[in-house]
């Protein structure tokens, strides 16, 4: 019996691949949060730093994306 | 029409209503609201048909053997646009930067300030590379949404699916226009191989211009440490013995994840938002839309700027070597 799994595969791969960056992403912006409230002078530097840590983090789910358009659509 | 010339007219007026400049006025909001019932009407009346997304590019037409791809078209239109937008800012430059030559002087100084806050008056000779990989992608990516570039192309015959077309002819010219009604089961409908698709979308892209950026790093490190550069990957002779022959290695393998991170990045980020674009274009028509343009302008944005900016602090990292970590 065959069961067409392609589209669960790639929702799940999203799906459980967006968990992890979302809260790594949401503990870098905490910890960003509270460097800032803590030393409101250096936001600037603070705030490039959090949005190069977010990016490396989100890239982890951008691969995660890829893996989900590739079992979807090829 | 002439309702809407009227309404138009009251927007763009402000309304007389003591109203302060900035505020929405009572005729702003009926205009906003009478927009998006026309809008909702011609969603619910002219569908739009998903087209078949696919992750190579389609071929446009090929020069003795090799494919011309419609991400090569992109690419070749970006370096038009930036060759011939330089040709005409520097053409009368003045001392003193008026128009034009201002803006773009402006741009230039913010991406030198941050190549020199990050590297130091060293770092300047990151910056040709690092702005050209920056502008490069910014335009590319920012030109990718321009409307045409994945609806306006050839008609192929889709593998499986499809969608019918309608032929209307406009000056004597034939058009085929693809409708959103999906064909038959076991018929062979038609699907839109598109001049112009974003440059990024293609991975070859994102590829070569990850090869660039590491190779570059590895020679930057070579001609800022000599040989001793290369002692970060082969350490025959260091203070550990084995252990320092496996940290190498997983220095080498971690070059070689720094060029599958950069590329698959730029290309998951860019080609997830072609997807996005598309795909809620065929879900609600000219509404939803908007906003996804909006993103899709930040995040071709923040990807230029990510590409260029961890290609500028690998080099940066690689004259210094792991020696001393502080920066002044």
């Amino acid at each position: 019996m065959e069961i067409d799994l392609t589209a669960l595969a790639a929702g799940l791969a999203i799906g459980l691949g967006a968990l992890g960056p979302g809260i790594g992403i949401g503990l870098l912006v905490a910890g960003a949060m509270q460097a800032i409230g803590r030393n409101p002078d250096a936001a600037p530097q603070i705030q490039t730093n959090m949005i190069l840590g977010i990016v490396f983090a989100e890239a982890i789910a951008i691969y995660a994306l890829v893996v989900a358009l590739i079992i979807k659509f090829v | 029409m002439e309702v809407m010339q009227e309404v138009m007219d009251d927007v763009m007026g402000g309304g007389e209503e003591g109203c302060a400049s900035g505020c929405i006025t009572r005729t702003g909001c009926l205009g906003i609201i009478i927009l998006i019932v026309v809008l909702g009407f011609m969603a619910a009346r002219f569908p739009v048909a998903l087209p078949e997304i696919a992750l190579p590019a389609e071929p446009i037409f090929a020069i003795g053997g090799f494919a011309i791809t419609n991400t090569l078209l992109a690419t070749w239109l970006s370096m038009l646009v930036l060759v011939v937008g330089s040709l005409l800012v520097t053409r009368k430059l003045k001392m003193i930067p008026t128009g034009v030559q201002n803006l773009v002087e402006w741009g230039l100084e913010v991406l030198l300030n941050l190549v020199e806050s990050v590297g130091g008056s060293r770092g300047r000779q990151f910056f040709p590379l690092v702005a050209t990989i920056f502008i490069f992608l910014l335009v590319s990516n920012w030109m990718g949404i321009l409307p045409g570039f994945a609806s306006v192309g050839l008609i192929h015959e889709a593998h499986h699916g499809g969608h019918e077309i309608h032929q209307v002819s406009i000056l004597g010219f034939d058009i085929n226009l693809l409708q959103a009604e999906t064909v038959g089961e076991h018929e062979t409908g038609w699907t839109v191989f598109s001049f112009f698709r974003s440059a990024a979308t293609d991975l070859n892209t994102c590829l070569a211009l990850a090869l660039i950026s590491v190779v570059m790093t590895q020679v930057v490190g070579f001609r800022a440490q000599g040989l001793r550069y290369f002692s970060k990957f082969v350490n025959f002779r260091g203070p550990m013995g084995p252990i320092d022959m496996i940290v190498g290695l997983l220095e080498t393998v971690s070059e070689l994840a720094k060029i599958v991170s950069f590329s698959f990045r730029l290309f998951g980020n860019i080609f997830a938002g072609e997807v996005l674009l598309a795909v809620m274009a065929f879900i609600i028509p000219y509404l939803i839309s908007v906003p996804f343009m909006g993103l899709e302008i930040f995040v071709g944005f923040m990807q230029a700027f990510v590409f260029a900016f961890l290609t500028l602090i690998f080099m940066h990292m690689a004259t210094f070597g792991h020696g001393p970590e502080t920066e002044e």
